[in-house]
C-alpha cells in the first residue's frame, strides 16, 4: 500500500510500454489488442484508485500516502494526495477507460495513438499527486508533448496550426510559472509543498524602479504562476487557444482536453497561488473578478453565434471556468467548495458533451450545426443524453452543474454582489445558447437526405454516456459524497486565511 | 621534471601515436588499413582515455607550472575523447560513401583533439595559445575538406580568416595582460590581480582575451561564422565541429575566468551577462527562418552555448557545475542528432532541407521517434534531460540575482520550442512526402537510439555526472 499512488501514476506507463514493446504490426488484429491492453490497464488504474480512495481519511486536510525519495538532491520525488487532488486523480482515472472506448473506432496509428493517451494519463494523474513544486512542473509541463502529438497527428484540417498554438501559449505560460519556482526555491530553501504550504512569504509593499509593487516579492510570485494556470485554465483574454484546439483536435483529445487538462489550472490556483500568496491573491481578487466576468459574459455570447459544435462547447467551456476562478477567489467555504465542484461537475458534463459531438461526428463527418436538424426522429437515445447534458451545462437544479455554480456564486456574492450578479448573467446566457443548438440539432423535421439513415447510439458508445450522465444526475441530487471529501482540506485552508 | 612525464603520458601516447601513423600511412599503401584508418583512430583515442583514467591527478600545476592535471581537466578530455572516438566512426560510413576515404582525415581529428587537450590542462596563456592554434589549424583543413566543393572551400577559408583574426585577438589580450601582472602563468596572474594597481591594461586584456575565446564558442557577438561553417562543411566535420570544440573551449573559459580572472568576477560577470543574453536571443531568432537543417543546427548550438554561459555568468560553484552538465547533456544529445543527420540521404545524395523529412515516420518510427525525443529535449521541455539542465543554470542565475536573464533564457526557450516542434511537426503531420530512403546503419542506429535513452535515463539521475561535475568544478575553484 506504500507505492501506491506511484502504482497508480506509473502503469499507464507500463501500459504503454507492452503496446510499445509486445503488440507488433499494424494490421487490424494487432490494433485491437492494443485497444484492449489499453482499456484493461486504464480499468486497472481506475480500480486502483478507487481502493485509494477507500483508504482515504476525509476527515483529515493533511496529505496522505505519502512517498518520499531522493532524486537529483535540490528537489525530489514526493507524492501524496489531500482531498481536494483525490477528487480530481479519481476523475481523472474514470475518464480513461471512457475515452479509450470512444476511440474505439480510430483507425489511423492506433498503436501510437494509444500509447500517446496512456502516457498522457500518467502525467495527468503525476500532476495531481506530486508534492514537490519542481516535479508538478515536470508533470505539468511534459502533457504538453502528447497533447501536442494527439492534436497534430490526429486531428482536423487545421490541426497543426492548432497544436502550435495550443503547445506555444502553454509552454510561454508555464515557462513564467518555472522562473517564479525558481524564486520560491532560492527565497525559502526548499522545493515541498508542505512545507512551502506553511512558508510566510514576504509581503512588504516596496518600490521598484519607481513603480510601486503592492504585496511586495508574492505580486511577482503570483503573476508568475497566474500566467500558467490563466493560460491552463483558460482565463479571458488568453483563452484563444482553446477553442482552436478543441475543434481541430480528436474527439478523445477533446474530451481529455475539457475534461482533465483545463482542471490543472484551477488546480494551480488552489493549490499554489492562493494558499501560499495569500496577500497577493487578496490584491488581485478585484481584477480576477473582472477577468471571470468578462469571460463568463463574453464568451456566453461568443458561443451564441458559433456555427461549429465543438467550438460553442469550446467557449462554453471557458465561461463555466469563469466561474471556478470566481468561486476560488472569493477565499470563502461555500466559493472554494462551490468552485471545486464546479472543476469536477464540468469534467463530467463537457467530456460527455464532446462525446456527444463525437458520436454525430463520426456518422456524417461534419460538426456544422447546419447541417442537422431533426436527429430526435432517428436517435431517441441520443436525444434524452444530449437533453440531460445540455439541462446540467446550463446549470439546472437536479444536475450536477447546478452546485457547482450555484456554491460559486454564493461564495463570491459574499464578497462582492456585483460580481455575483453578472456571472448569473452568464447562466441565463449558458440557457440561450445550449437550448438553441438542442434545438437546431435534435428538433424539426428530418428533412437531410443523409440524416434519415442514421443510427442510434450503439452499445459501446451507451457505455460511454450512460455512466457520465448516471453520474451527473446523481451528484446533482445527493453531491455529499464529492463535497465531505475536501471539506475538510477546504476548511483548512479558509480558516488559514482567516 | 622526468616524474612530471607521468603527468602527460596521454597526450604524449596520443601524438606519438599520430605520428607514427602518418609515416606509416605515407609508406603503406595498403587499401586494408585506409579503409580501416578511421577505426584504428577512434581505438588510438579510446586507449588514449583509458590512460587518462588513470592518470594521476595533482591539484598544483606541473612542468614549471606550465600543465595541470585534475579531476576538471580528466572530466573533460574523457569526454572529449569518447565523443571524438564516436564521430570517428560515424564519419566511416559517410566517407566511403562519398569517395572521400583519405588517411588525413582521422589524422587531422586526432591531432585537432591533441589540441584541445593541451587546451584543457594548459595553465599558462602561452600553452593556452599553442593548444588552440594545434586545434584550430586542424579543424581549418577538415572544413575545406572537401576541395572540389565550393561552398567547403568557402567555409575553410571564411573559418581560417576569422580564427586567424581571432588568434590576433588572443594574442594581444595575453600580452596586455602579461604586460600589467609580469607573468603567463596562471596561478601567479590570479595572486598578482589582488596587489595589482595597472587595472586598466588588464582589464582591456581580459576583454580581449574573452573575445577571442567567444569567437571559437561561437557566442554572440562573433557568432556569424558558425552557419555558414556548419553548413558548408562535410557533415561529420560538422557534427565534430558542433560537439567536441563546443567542450574544450568551455572548459578553457571556465578555467580562464576563475582560475585567472578569479578575483576581479565583478568585472566579468556583465561581459557574460551580455555574451549569454545575446548567444541565446540571436540562436532563437536565427534559426526560425532555416530550412537547412545544419544551418538550423548551427543557430541552435549558439543559442545553446547562450543558455551554457549562463551558469558562468552566476560566478557560483553552482553555475559552474551547471555549465559543464549543460555542456555535457548538450554533447550527448548532439550526438544523436548527427547520427541522424548524417543518414539523411535521397537517391543516394546527402541532404539537409528539413522539408525533406516530410512524413518519415511512416517509414522509420523507431529512428522519427528517438530524433524528436531529442528535439524535444533540446527544446527544454520536461521531463527530459534537456529540461534538467537549463533548470539548473536557471536556478544557479536566479541564485545570483540576475532575474532579468533568466527571463530573457524563457522566454527564448519559447521560441526555441518553435523551431525544434517544427521538425517533429515535419515529421510527423506533414501533407507531402519527402521520401528520404537511406536506410541507417544498424551502428548509427545504436548511436541515435543511446543518445535518445540517455537523455530520458538521464532525468532520473544525469546519467551519474553531476557529482564528477562538482568535483570538477571544485578542483577548479579552489
Amino acid at each position: 500500500m506504500d507505492f501506491i499512488l506511484s502504482l497508480i501514476t506509473f502503469l499507464p506507463l507500463l501500459g504503454a510500454l507492452i503496446i510499445a514493446l509486445f503488440v507488433p504490426g499494424s494490421d487490424p488484429d494487432s490494433s485491437e489488442n492494443a485497444k484492449r491492453v489499453s482499456l484493461v490497464t486504464s480499468i486497472i488504474v481506475f480500480l486502483l484508485s478507487l481502493v485509494m480512495f477507500s483508504g482515504f481519511d476525509k476527515n483529515s486536510s493533511d496529505f496522505q500516502f505519502i512517498e518520499e525519495f531522493l532524486w537529483l538532491g535540490f528537489f525530489n520525488y514526493k507524492l501524496g494526495v489531500d482531498g481536494i487532488s483525490v477528487v480530481l486523480i479519481l476523475l481523472t482515472t474514470s475518464m480513461m477507460p471512457l475515452v479509450f472506448l470512444s476511440s474505439w473506432t480510430t483507425q489511423k496509428r492506433v498503436k501510437e495513438y494509444l500509447i500517446a493517451f496512456l502516457i498522457l494519463e500518467t502525467l495527468m494523474v503525476g500532476v495531481f499527486v506530486s508534492l514537490d513544486i519542481f516535479l508538478f512542473y515536470v508533470f505539468f509541463e511534459a502533457g504538453l508533448i502528447p497533447m501536442f502529438l494527439i492534436i497534430g497527428i490526429w486531428g482536423g484540417k487545421e490541426r497543426v496550426f492548432a497544436s502550435f498554438k495550443f503547445f506555444l501559449y502553454t509552454l510561454l505560460g508555464s515557462i513564467l510559472m518555472l522562473i517564479a519556482m525558481i524564486v520560491i526555491w532560492d527565497i525559502s530553501g526548499t522545493t515541498d509543498i508542505t512545507r512551502l504550504l506553511k512558508y510566510e512569504f514576504e509581503s512588504e509593499p516596496f518600490y521598484i524602479l519607481g513603480f510601486y509593487i503592492p504585496s511586495g516579492i508574492q505580486t511577482f510570485l503570483w503573476l508568475g504562476f497566474f500566467a500558467s494556470f490563466a493560460v491552463k485554465l483558460p482565463m479571458f483574454p488568453v483563452h484563444t487557444w482553446l477553442p482552436d484546439a478543441h475543434v481541430q483536435a480528436p474527439t478523445s483529445g477533446s474530451v481529455l482536453l475539457a475534461a482533465i487538462l483545463l482542471k490543472m489550472g484551477g488546480y494551480g490556483f488552489i493549490r499554489f497561488s492562493i494558499p501560499m500568496f495569500y496577500e497577493a491573491s487578496l490584491y488581485f481578487q478585484d481584477f480576477i473578478f473582472i477577468l471571470s466576468v468578462i469571460a463568463i459574459i463574453y464568451t456566453s455570447l461568443i458561443a451564441l453565434v458559433q456555427t461549429d459544435m465543438k467550438k460553442l462547447i469550446a467557449y462554453s467551456s471557458v465561461a463555466h471556468m469563469g466561474f471556478v476562478t470566481i468561486g476560488l477567489f472569493s477565499f470563502n467555504q461555500q466559493g472554494i467548495d462551490g468552485a471545486i465542484f464546479q472543476m469536477v461537475s464540468h469534467g463530467l458534463i463537457s467530456a460527455a458533451l464532446f462525446l456527444v459531438v463525437g458520436v454525430v461526428y463520426e456518422r456524417t463527418h461534419t460538426r456544422e450545426i447546419q447541417a442537422f436538424g431533426g436527429l430526435v426522429n432517428r436517435m431517441p437515445n441520443y436525444a434524452m443524453v444530449f437533453m440531460v447534458l445540455t439541462l446540467a451545462n446550463v446549470g439546472l437544479p437536479g444536475t450536477s452543474g447546478f452546485v457547482g455554480e450555484f456554491l460559486s456564486l454564493l461564495g463570491a456574492f459574499k464578497v462582492s454582489p456585483v460580481y455575483a450578479i453578472f456571472g448569473a448573467v452568464g447562466v441565463i446566457l449558458s440557457a440561450c445558447y445550449g437550448l438553441l443548438l438542442y434545438k437546431r440539432i435534435m428538433l424539426g423535421e428530418l428533412i437531410k437526405e443523409n440524416l434519415k439513415r442514421i443510427d442510434d447510439l450503439s452499445l459501446r458508445e451507451k457505455f460511454c454516456l450512460y455512466p457520465l450522465v448516471l453520474l451527473i444526475i446523481t451528484f446533482g441530487i445527493y453531491p455529499k459524497p464529492i463535497l465531505e471529501t475536501y471539506g475538510a482540506t477546504v476548511a483548512d485552508y479558509v480558516l488559514k486565511f482567516n | 621534471m622526468s616524474e612530471n612525464f607521468k603527468f602527460i603520458t596521454p597526450e604524449l601516447f596520443l601524438v606519438v601515436f599520430n605520428l607514427c601513423f602518418l609515416v606509416a600511412m605515407l609508406f603503406v599503401k595498403s587499401q586494408a588499413i585506409l579503409s580501416n584508418s578511421n577505426k584504428i583512430s577512434a581505438v588510438a583515442l579510446l586507449t588514449t582515455a583509458l590512460l587518462v583514467y588513470s592518470n594521476p591527478v595533482d591539484s598544483d600545476p606541473i612542468i614549471n607550472g606550465f600543465y595541470t592535471s585534475n579531476e576538471f581537466t580528466a572530466f573533460f578530455k574523457i569526454l572529449i575523447l569518447l565523443l571524438s572516438s564516436v564521430i570517428l566512426y560515424l564519419s566511416d560510413a559517410y566517407l566511403k560513401k562519398n569517395n572521400l576515404l583519405k588517411y588525413e582525415y582521422p589524422v587531422l581529428i586526432n591531432f585537432s583533439v591533441f589540441g584541445m587537450m593541451i587546451v584543457i590542462s594548459s595553465n599558462d596563456l602561452m600553452t593556452l595559445y599553442l593548444g588552440i592554434e594545434i586545434q584550430s589549424l586542424s579543424l581549418y583543413i577538415i572544413a575545406a575538406y572537401r576541395r572540389d566543393n565550393l561552398k567547403s572551400t568557402e567555409a575553410g577559408l571564411k573559418y581560417f580568416i576569422l580564427g586567424a583574426l581571432s588568434s590576433g585577438l588572443l594574442l594581444y589580450g595575453i600580452s596586455l595582460v602579461y604586460g600589467s601582472t609580469g607573468s603567463t602563468q596562471f596561478h601567479i596572474i590570479y595572486n598578482s590581480i589582488m596587489y595589482t594597481e595597472r587595472m586598466l591594461g588588464l582589464q582591456i586584456g581580459m576583454v580581449f582575451l574573452l573575445s577571442a575565446i567567444a569567437f571559437k564558442f561561437a557566442a554572440f557577438p562573433f557568432h556569424m561564422w558558425t552557419p555558414d561553417v556548419y553548413d558548408g562543411s562535410p557533415t561529420p566535420v560538422t557534427a565534430f565541429m558542433a560537439i567536441v570544440p563546443k567542450l574544450a573551449v568551455g572548459a578553457m573559459l571556465a578555467k580562464v575566468l576563475f582560475d585567472v580572472f578569479g578575483g576581479i568576477s565583478d568585472k566579468w560577470q556583465m561581459v557574460l551577462v551580455f555574451l549569454s543574453g545575446g548567444s541565446m536571443i540571436i540562436g532563437a531568432l536565427g534559426a526560425i527562418a532555416q530550412t537547412n537543417i545544419k544551418r538550423l543546427v548551427g543557430y541552435s548550438s549558439i543559442g545553446h552555448v547562450g543558455f551554457a554561459l549562463m551558469g558562468l555568468a552566476a560566478v557560483s560553484p553552482e553555475g559552474l557545475s551547471g555549465f559543464i552538465i549543460y555542456l555535457f547533456l548538450y554533447s550527448i544529445m548532439m550526438l544523436g542528432i548527427f547520427a541522424f543527420i548524417l543518414n539523411m540521404e535521397k537517391e543516394g545524395v546527402l541532404v539537409a532541407d528539413i522539408y525533406l523529412l516530410a512524413q518519415y515516420s511512416e517509414n522509420r518510427p523507431g529512428a522519427s521517434f528517438a530524433f524528436s525525443l531529442l528535439l524535444f529535449s533540446l527544446a527544454g521541455i520536461p521531463p527530459l534531460a534537456g529540461f534538467i539542465c537549463k533548470l539548473y543554470v536557471m536556478m544557479a542565475i536566479i541564485n545570483s540575482g540576475l532575474m532579468y536573464l533568466a527571463l530573457v533564457g524563457a522566454i527564448v526557450s519559447v521560441i526555441g520550442a518553435f523551431y525544434y516542434l517544427r521538425i517533429v511537426y515535419i515529421i510527423y503531420f506533414s501533407e507531402s512526402r519527402g521520401n528520404l530512403d537511406a536506410k541507417i546503419p544498424a551502428g548509427h542506429l545504436l548511436i541515435l537510439f543511446l543518445s535518445s535513452a540517455a537523455i530520458v535515463i538521464g532525468t532520473y539521475n544525469l546519467l551519474g555526472v553531476e557529482p564528477l561535475t562538482r568535483l570538477a568544478a571544485e578542483s577548479l575553484l579552489y
